[in-house]
């Protein structure tokens, strides 16, 4: 057992204590083999713990500054809110590594290869061309050329200002923006072609690092003497890619111009204006996409003869159908985040209709699903069902393992690499149904630790097969779907789903991811007082996305910018990186 | 270097205004060896990395005999042809240390970096990184990374720790980017500049201008990210001159039609994978033999590879956790049919580059190649006992047809090897326990 272990986990317990443990929300750690453990991290500190004790009198203390790269959807955001949604841009920028949780935070250490400047360029191009085409000419450029082969710096500077001052999220100083009329002139004259100096010069603004990253910038808190804040710019840009995953607004820009966000009133009326928007949709769907790791639909397929019923659009619309309903109760009906775990409410599609055995219609449509259907929540959803389980198979274990680290912050070790599989491997054997192939993992106590903590709840969902489809027995053995979850007891998925929205770790867990993605990055340890904060208030106001989304805009944590953290000792760093992909070695 | 780094001489250049398409071989320039750059008159020298997943059965796969003569045991039958193009290495061993076993991971980043990885994070860039810096940056790709597995995240090639180089996963794309509009092909009937590359060339240069704010705004690790970024532009620049600069004829370039979009099939099943592999395959030697680039870089699947056999319930990586080892051939026969196909894959990569005619010999006689994987028996995690194969004579310096017993030495002679052969001067590589000094000599002239 390691350093880090060894401070976690403050022992190893059996189940009654490490129930309490959760519920105290400071510890996770489970089972009776020293060799696995699950780990809710990071945990308080004591320096934190007092801080959060000591309340207004304490330094605020929120997320280093960053320099964010801007995601491929908060790209193809910021060019489409501004240009229009019929730009067409079909671009994949290089993969980041999911870090603490999440893809967005590995976009504050990514780096540029020269593959992806090249990348960048072409899907510039794409961009400015079709800006710049004759038939967007007349909504999107604000002037017209005196003479359309030749430079007309006055249209030029107008087009470029408003554009510039939009996509470096800043007003550029005026010696850049003569750079860029001049570029646009110098080529206009050389193609004899007023639009191509702009398409080109767009182009070029679309390569730059100013705006392809965002690189927060800070100044001194008049409130807070010796502390630091975002200044407006960076706040604007840190509220807008956060609730709209986009480059913000002039409205914003003038309110981060106008001193209106550093302000407690006018930031939340600017806040309250955001909520408000269209745009807030794009923005819960890309974080929650981001949380469920929805980017593995990507490359989701099924065993076409193990489910023949998984058509190729299904994995593109079992996604879509998650975020639906996400959007629908969260957003458009404001429930209790709990209860998305427990609603029938869904929305499917003729290609989802096939897996859930209902009638199909064309396109989406709104349905609830009976209550004896077993559908309770997005757990039983064919994007859940199906990502975590094998190409021919389901997989209780997977299914326990994404449940625990998605969806409760949980860190679910991953299997020690020498197991010997002889058990299951016993070509004589004959398991019938998951249930038994398990149990006879299980015999190896090397193997039981870690399958305790993943399977008890993965079984419970076995009632559905690899692709989602719903069953009630394997290879014509009744299915077993009695289960636990960290110590509630019951007989069906039904239970499952109640005992997961009971459980204290599911809200905390989403304030916890919630925060980090605001703020781009992974959280230091010092920002646990603030998360304790926003674990109150989303408890109290009764577990609201939106009334969390903005308190956590509204948090003076939010807008603080701690110190850059020293770099991190050896032990707590291999802990808490989680692998980019995770590797699945289990039955 | 008296205060002159690579930075402030991109800068002079381009306030000086020309930029011409070689450029001055200036220490600088060429990662602290300044013997690189071909001048034109020897045959230019490539690198290939080539990558399947989940090792091999040593009884089906390791050679009864070292040396020459040795008989090619049946996983690895279709090299045989190959005999005299390629040397078999086995036994090799990627220490760990007191790092833990990361699986699928750590095996091919201690090949890769010669440092065995704490955590799911890489050490150092990979070598071929390093190669690619000395022997391919004046090309028009610094280097070509594609896979496969139809999946851009499978790259095993990392600029730095952060910093994978992005993968090209469809053919379509890939030829569209090689071969589209702004191929310069050398043997174009006539040439001339395009205004619009002018043009834009200008803009990018002022856009490499804005580099100096912003690096006033970050931190130090930051502003490595940013130097990164602005090496890229320089590149890019470059790029833009290429496209400007009539390019000497070159009689094996000759790119075939783009793929169709019917060809194009996502999808894990093993025919697909071969198609694609192929496709890929046959872009990139024609990458090479246009000169558009020195070191290309393949993985033919996931090191957790997830590529299925029809019929088959379970997907490669799995299997070989999973399937139970036949009691009579001593091993696992899927798995063993898995990696079957990964050598046929790479009998057909090595071939690709051996059809290319040039000079009197091949392209290949100018290239090395290495092929290498996770993990040595996959079933077990095993960093002991793996497997590599290398391809090519690069120009006269590698003799093949060996097969070496690594003796259990460290994995990390591969990349040491590779990297003196391509001329990139090392006197060691890796760290603690895969730190060598010791190329395979064996296999050197």
């Amino acid at each position: 057992m390691d350093l880090f272990r060894k401070r976690l986990i403050s022992g190893v317990t059996g189940g009654r204590k490490a129930t309490s443990l959760l519920r105290a929300g400071l510890f996770a750690a489970a089972i009776a083999l020293p060799a696995c453990a699950f780990l809710a991290l990071p945990s308080i500190t004591a320096a934190a713990k007092d801080a959060a004790v000591k309340g207004a009198d304490a330094p605020i203390v929120g997320a280093p500054k960053r320099l964010r790269l801007l995601t491929t959807q908060q790209y193809i955001n910021t060019i489409q809110y501004f240009f229009g949604p019929d730009i067409k841009i079909d671009v994949k920028f290089s993969p980041l590594a999911r870090t603490d949780g999440l893809l967005v935070s590995g976009s504050s250490i990514a780096g540029v290869s020269d593959a992806q400047i090249e990348i960048y360029q072409k899907v510039a191009n794409i961009v400015s061309t079709q800006v710049l085409a004759p038939e967007r000419r007349e909504t999107l450029i604000p002037c017209k050329p005196k003479n359309d082969k030749a430079a007309d710096n006055a249209c030029a500077a107008k087009f470029l200002g408003d554009v510039s001052g939009y996509l470096y999220r800043a007003p550029l100083s005026k010696d850049r923006l003569a750079n860029l009329v001049s570029d646009a002139g110098k080529a206009a004259d050389q193609l004899k072609d007023f639009y191509a100096g702009l398409q080109l010069t767009l182009e070029g603004v679309l390569m730059s690092p100013n705006v392809l990253f965002v690189a927060e910038t800070e100044e001194a808190d008049p409130k807070r003497p010796g502390q630091m804040r975002l200044d407006g710019y960076s706040l604007a840009s840190r509220l807008s890619l956060f609730l709209w995953n986009a480059a913000p607004d002039a409205t914003l820009r003038q309110a981060a111009a106008k001193g209106q966000l550093d302000n407690e009133k006018t930031r939340a009326k600017i806040v309250d204006m955001m909520l408000a928007s269209p745009r807030l949709e794009a923005g819960v769907r890309s974080f929650f996409d981001d949380m469920f790791g929805f980017d593995d639909f990507e490359t989701l397929a099924k065993d076409a003869m193990a489910y023949p019923y998984f058509l190729g659009e299904a994995a593109g619309d079992a996604r879509e159908q998650t975020l639906r309903t996400v959007v629908d109760q969260l957003l458009t009906k404001n429930r209790d985040y709990r209860d998305l775990y427990t609603t029938r409410e869904t929305f499917i599609s003729p290609a989802l209709a096939i897996i859930y055995g209902v009638p199909t219609t064309p396109g989406w449509r709104a349905i609830e699903f009976p209550p004896e259907s077993h559908r309770t929540g997005i757990l039983t959803q064919v994007s859940f069902l199906a990502l975590h389980s094998h190409p021919g198979r389901s997989s209780a274990t997977l299914r326990g393992k994404a449940l625990r680290e998605l969806l409760l912050c949980q860190k679910v070790p991953p299997p020690p690499a020498n197991v010997d599989f002889s058990i299951v491997n016993n070509p004589n054997s004959d398991y019938k149904t998951a249930r038994d192939r398990l149990t006879a993992h299980r015999a190896n106590p090397v193997c039981a630790g870690c399958h305790k903590i993943t399977d008890p709840m993965g079984l419970a969902l076995e009632n559905f097969d690899g692709a989602g489809q719903y069953r009630t027995e394997e290879k014509g053995t009744p299915i077993d779907p009695t289960g636990s979850l960290d110590g509630k007891d019951f007989a069906n998925v039904d239970g499952l789903t109640v005992a997961l929205r009971d459980n204290t770790s599911l809200p905390t867990c989403l304030v916890r991811r919630a925060f980090s993605y605001s703020t781009g990055g992974s959280l230091p340890l010092t920002a646990e007082p603030a998360l304790v904060e926003l674990n109150k208030s989303f408890a109290a106001e009764g577990y609201r996305l939106r009334g969390l989304l903005k308190a956590i805009a509204l948090n003076p944590a939010f807008s603080a910018v701690a110190e850059p953290a020293p770099k991190k000792a050896a032990p707590e760093k291999s802990a808490s990186v989680q692998p980019t992909k995770v590797v699945a070695a289990n039955p | 270097m008296n205060g002159l780094n690579r930075r402030r001489v991109l800068r002079g250049m381009l306030n000086g205004g020309a930029v011409t398409v070689g450029l001055p071989l200036l220490n600088c320039f060429l990662n602290g060896n300044g013997t690189a750059l071909a001048d034109g008159s020897a045959m230019p020298q490539r690198f290939g990395s080539w990558i399947w997943g989940l090792g091999m059965n040593a009884s089906v796969f390791v050679p009864k005999k070292t040396g020459k003569d040795f008989e090619f045991p049946e996983e690895i039958e279709a090299l045989a042809p190959l005999r005299d193009k390629i040397n078999i290495m086995t036994n090799a061993t990627a220490f760990r240390d007191n790092s833990p076993l990361l699986c699928h991971f750590s095996g091919w980043v201690v090949s890769r970096t010669g440092i065995a990885p704490s955590n799911r994070t890489l050490g150092s860039e990979t070598y071929d990184v390093k190669i690619a810096n000395q022997i391919s940056r004046t090309r028009r790709f610094k280097s070509l990374t594609v896979n496969a597995a139809a999946d851009a995240r499978v790259s095993y090639s990392y600029e730095d720790p952060n910093t994978p180089s992005p993968a090209e996963y469809s053919p379509l794309l890939f030829y569209s980017r090689l071969f589209g509009p702004d191929f310069p092909d050398p043997n174009a009937k006539d040439f001339k500049p395009s205004p619009r590359v002018m043009a834009r060339k200008s803009v990018l240069s002022g856009v490499m201008e804005e580099m100096d704010s912003l690096n006033k705004k970050v931190g130090t690790e930051d502003r490595a990210r940013l130097d990164q970024y602005f090496s890229g532009l320089r590149h890019l620049e470059q790029q833009f001159d290429q496209q400007l600069t009539k390019p000497e004829p070159i009689a094996a370039c000759h790119p075939a039609a783009s793929p169709k979009d019917s060809d194009m099939k996502l999808g894990n099943e093993s025919p697909l994978v071969v198609a694609r592999h192929k496709m890929m395959t046959d872009l990139l030697a024609m990458a090479v033999a246009c000169d558009q680039t020195r070191v290309v870089n393949m993985a033919y699947c996931a090191t957790f590879s997830n590529t299925t056999k029809p019929g088959y319930d379970k997907p490669h990586h799995t299997t070989t956790h999973e399937e139970p080892v036949d009691d009579k051939l001593g091993y696992q026969p899927v798995v063993s049919w898995f990696t079957r196909r990964s050598m046929e894959g790479f009998a057909y990569f090595v071939q690709a580059f051996a059809n290319i005619k040039e000079g009197d010999g091949t392209v290949l006689d100018n290239m090395f190649i290495v092929a290498d994987t996770d993990h040595g028996l996959a079933r077990m995690h095993a960093l002991d006992g793996m497997p590599f194969i290398t391809a090519g004579r690069a120009g006269g310096k590698v003799k093949n047809g060996y097969h070496i017993d690594m003796k259990g030495t460290t994995l990390a002679r591969a990349g040491l090897t590779a990297l003196r052969v391509m001329g990139v001067d090392t006197p060691r590589f890796g760290d603690r326990s895969n730190t060598t000094s010791d190329p395979i000599s064996e296999i050197l002239v």
